[in-house]
């Protein structure tokens, strides 16, 4: 969001270098995180150089042409400044996916005072997902053993896809009922707070870095409004 | 002591009974097996004498479930938890989900209960321990067999330490070897001075186990007594249960008309 805030093509720039390839650097995670991020992001970000160097509405200063069509500078400029700002989003969201697992981030919520049962919900819902292919992987199986086509055309896929959402949707419900009372059952809606057996670690290097992030962002909106990013 | 006095429960939206009129009782130190075919009202049993049923599950129940001769109506679950405990027959929705770690997932009952941090090592260790999974404490709940998880789920629910046990087919996914950690655990627990109800279609675990034994037949209790007598009973095969594999060689040997002395001693060795 700072990124977007930021504009222009320096602002997002420092903040990937500051806030996400320094990090990713301490962590030794750079390799990954480059990798995952380019992934991530190479589909649009052609995209979004292609019509923008190509079809930019403003764009005046040719600097060359492919037939009919010219990709113009104001057009170019424009891409990179709008890659920027999706590269330091694409960064913060790899760098927070690699370094921060579900249990972790629920459990550090926990610790700073945040409900339980907000911190479940929130981690259920990530370890649903999961759950839930494996639940169709395996009732599509059966479905296929007992000769349902769900292979071949795009029409055969769709016709495979309406005999799995029901058994899929209702085995989820049946579970969500007995998970329930699984969780009943050991006391999990007990008011008052919960025995953490464990946090994530918080070194000192690492809550100074954090509070360097704060500091650093109305400078840079202050360089951004003057006019030196 | 647990008891149940004339409970009838119907699920909502059910105009019969699934318990009919069922009165039982659990004392200190006792194993209650309960037998039946599908559809019986096993599970429907666990669900009430658990508390869960109607609390969580809702439907209307007549009757009573006391706890040391206190009724438990109006105790909120979360305090029922802490005197009975309930394992399902399906482990892997008696897992909490949201345990990274086997260890974690033993641990989330004491953790909830609010318990000291020393505590709660010490009873998911000891749990672990007891039921010899102590291997898979850093295995994801997730990723393990049917059988493994159940184990999980029997230790997550030995960590909460309650008076009053409830397992609906706790061994049903499990191999023999994990069916008999599970009965060790079960009769140590039970030696200990937990109460117990166990729901099971292996006769053999009950007839090791358990000091009485009640047979449902639509709800209602058709059996009960003794459990070598009422799994001896030959009415057990028209209530679609099968006899342990002790009394189907004894029951052989004598349709089979062999010598006394062979009689003799093939319940020698059965004892």
């Amino acid at each position: 969001m700072l990124a977007v805030a930021l504009g222009g093509l320096a602002g997002p720039a420092v903040l990937v270098g500051i806030a996400v390839l320094l990090p990713a650097l301490a962590g030794r995670i750079l390799g990954r995180l480059l990798r995952t991020s380019l992934l991530l992001t190479m589909p649009i970000a052609i995209s979004v150089l292609v019509v923008n160097l190509f079809f930019y509405p403003a764009g005046q200063q040719i600097l060359f042409s492919v037939g009919p069509i010219r990709g113009t500078a104001e057009g170019l400029a424009f891409a990179l400044e709008t890659l920027a700002r999706i590269g330091a989003i694409s960064g913060a969201i790899t760098l927070f996916y690699l370094t921060t697992t579900p249990s972790e981030l629920v459990l550090d919520l926990e610790r700073r005072g945040v409900s339980p049962r907000i911190a479940f919900v929130a981690l259920a819902s990530v370890q649903t997902v999961p759950a839930m292919v494996d639940r169709a992987a395996t009732i599509t199986a059966a479905q296929r053993a007992r000769g349902l086509d769900t292979e071949g055309s795009l029409w055969r896929r769709l016709r495979g896809v309406l005999p799995l959402a029901g058994p899929v949707l209702l085995g989820s419900i049946a579970q969500v009922e007995e998970r329930t009372m699984a969780l009943e059952s050991r006391a999990f809606t007990r008011p008052g707070r919960r025995t953490l057996l464990w946090h994530p670690p918080d070194s000192t290097l690492q809550r100074v870095a954090r509070w360097v992030l704060v500091a650093l962002l109305p400078g840079l909106f202050v360089a951004r409004a003057s006019g030196w990013l | 002591m647990l008891s149940l006095q004339r409970v009838t429960y119907h699920y909502a939206g059910s105009r019969a009974p699934s318990l009919h009129d069922v009165s039982l009782e659990l004392g200190a130190g006792e194993v209650l097996g309960v037998v039946g075919a599908s559809e019986a009202g096993k599970t429907t049993l666990c669900l009430v004498a658990s508390g869960l049923a109607p609390r969580t599950v809702g439907g209307t129940l007549r009757g009573q479930l006391l706890l040391d001769g206190t009724d438990t109506v109006a105790l909120p679950m979360h305090r029922l938890a802490e005197r009975i405990g309930i394992v399902f027959a399906n482990p892997a929705n008696g897992l909490s989900g949201v345990a990274g770690t086997v260890y974690e997932e033993i641990a989330f009952g004491p953790m909830n209960l609010g318990l000291p941090r020393e505590e709660v090592i010490a009873r998911t260790e000891e749990s672990l321990s007891t039921l010899g999974i102590s291997g898979l404490a850093e295995r994801d709940p997730s990723r393990l067999s049917g059988g493994q998880q159940q184990l999980v789920a029997i230790g997550g629910l030995l960590a909460m330490r309650p008076a009053h046990l409830v397992l609906d087919e706790p061994t049903a996914q499990l191999d023999p070897v994990g069916t008999r950690l599970v009965a060790d655990a079960l009769a140590r627990l039970a030696a200990g001075g937990a109460s117990i109800l166990l729901t099971e279609h292996k006769t053999d675990l009950l007839a090791a186990i358990c000091t009485r034994v009640i047979a449902l037949e639509g709800g209602r209790v058709v059996l009960a007594g003794a459990a070598a007598e009422v799994l001896a009973d030959p009415r057990l095969a028209d209530l679609g249960v099968a006899a342990p594999a002790s009394v189907r060689l004894l029951s052989a040997v004598r349709e089979a008309a062999l010598p006394a002395s062979v009689l003799d001693r093939v319940q020698a060795a059965l004892r």
